[in-house]
């Protein structure tokens, strides 16, 4: 079974790199939408930085958004996905491997990159700490409720619409607490307790998130 | 064995076959015919456990597909008319993560080997959609070369090959049913095979 995990992120990311174009959309809208805000709202520290946890959140929110809907769409599209569900290896463990991969290749670069950003929009180094630590724990929950969407969205027309229309009310706890880490490190207040929700909305996506995007996916291709 | 029992397949509002039952039994051959849109896909979907029956129900050894699902999953081949194949992936490659995927894992040597004997010589490393839609739908092929599998669902194995790689594929599914495999494929081109047990399936003119 653990094969099975090790040969689908193989798989993935040799695809993913052979389009390098396609990695870098999702870390670009990043850094270009979180830029355009001390243009937009102008220079004055204080305000960005009041702004910061959220502008920054909200755009790696969308950022991890963009690629979603190619998921599963490329695999549907070749045929490769049929394959993939009448494997004879658990399909929930193969979706798992390319919700991964789709992390690995969208979340984590957001990450890495957002502790730059963060310094753009005047936040203090122990913000950008937290701000990586919430992205570092939140973006994989994003991926995961993503690809049940993208799962059940599949083969659909327009399905890019009814994607956001889905997952984004889901989303919307992730972002509160995320950007309200940020803010209570900000302000010096506590941080513990949205660390234990953002936690323990990882643990429950990945129990539940594969299992309901392979049962998605079942039903797309029925 | 495979045994289908009172199959019906509707597709939007229209029945595209009801009441169908027939078996598979090792060494045998179905051949599914019928016009265009007859739902010979479809049938095959089914069987492959992609697609539900509207009615009916599909056994492998008297057990629901369903219920077995892994089970049977390991047993059977699948060979789409999508080729299920990666363009940015080399065909060696295509090879060995197909059926890694599908938990038979090869080693490198094997697919070499497969794809030599395929007739892909040459162009094991070449990217999949560098090759022309013959020796892609070829790449698909050769797993049926490595495969273990008992029972083999083709859906157009045929289309797009030449006639040396058609002679070859028919001496490919001759030693599977001499291992006592079965096979069910859909066709429109004339083929021999000379130790099988051939039946014939018309699913009909389909509805108008």
């Amino acid at each position: 079974m653990i094969e099975v995990l090790r040969w689908v992120i193989w798989r993935d990311m040799t695809l993913a790199l052979r389009r390098k174009s396609e990695v870098l959309t999702a870390v670009l809208f990043f850094v270009i939408v979180v830029s355009l805000f001390p243009l937009g709202v102008g220079p004055e520290k204080n305000t960005l930085a009041t702004i910061a946890p959220g502008v920054l959140w909200v755009a790696a929110l969308l950022a991890s958004m963009l690629s979603l809907n190619r998921l599963f769409a490329d695999d549907y599209n070749d045929g490769t996905l049929e394959q993939l569900i009448i494997s004879s290896q658990p399909l929930a463990m193969i979706v798992f491997g390319k919700i991964m991969s789709h992390w690995f290749l969208t979340g984590l670069p957001l990450v890495l990159i957002s502790p730059l950003l963060g310094y753009q929009l005047g936040l203090d180094p122990d913000s950008i700490i937290i701000l990586m630590l919430t992205l570092l724990i939140g973006t994989p929950v994003l991926s995961l409720i993503g690809a049940v969407g993208a799962g059940l969205t599949l083969g659909v027309r327009g399905g890019g619409v009814l994607l956001s229309l889905l997952i984004l009310p889901l989303y919307i706890p992730v972002l509160i607490f995320g950007s309200g880490a940020v803010e209570a490190a900000r302000t010096g207040l506590g941080v513990e307790a949205h660390f234990s929700l953002l936690g323990a909305f990882l643990v429950g996506a990945m129990i539940l998130a594969p299992i309901g995007a392979a049962a998605a996916l079942r039903i797309s291709l029925d | 064995m495979l045994e289908c029992i009172g199959l019906e397949c509707v597709r939007g509002d229209r029945t595209l076959f009801s009441d169908l039952s027939f078996s598979v039994k090792e060494g045998e051959l179905l051949h599914l015919k019928g016009a265009n849109g007859s739902g010979k896909t479809s049938l095959l979907r089914m069987l492959t456990g992609l697609m539900s029956a509207a009615e009916g129900e599909i056994q492998w050894n008297g057990e629901n597909i369903r219920k077995l699902r892994e089970e049977y999953q390991k047993e059977m081949l699948y060979i789409g008319h999508l080729p299920g194949i990666k363009g940015d992936l080399t065909a060696l490659e295509n090879l060995r993560v197909n059926n890694a995927l599908n938990g038979t894992e090869i080693s490198e040597e094997e697919a070499w080997d497969a794809l030599g004997e395929i007739g892909l010589k040459g162009r094991e490393d070449l990217p999949a959609r560098a090759l022309s839609q013959g020796q892609g739908r070829r790449v698909a092929l050769a797993k049926m070369l490595v495969s273990k599998a008992k029972i083999w669902i083709l859906d157009e194995p045929f289309v797009a090959l030449d006639v040396k790689a058609v002679a070859m594929l028919q001496k490919v599914l001759d030693n599977h049913l001499q291992q006592n495999g079965m096979i069910v494929l859909t066709t429109h081109q004339e083929f021999t095979v000379s130790h099988a047990n051939v039946h014939m399936l018309d699913l009909g003119q389909g509805v108008a």
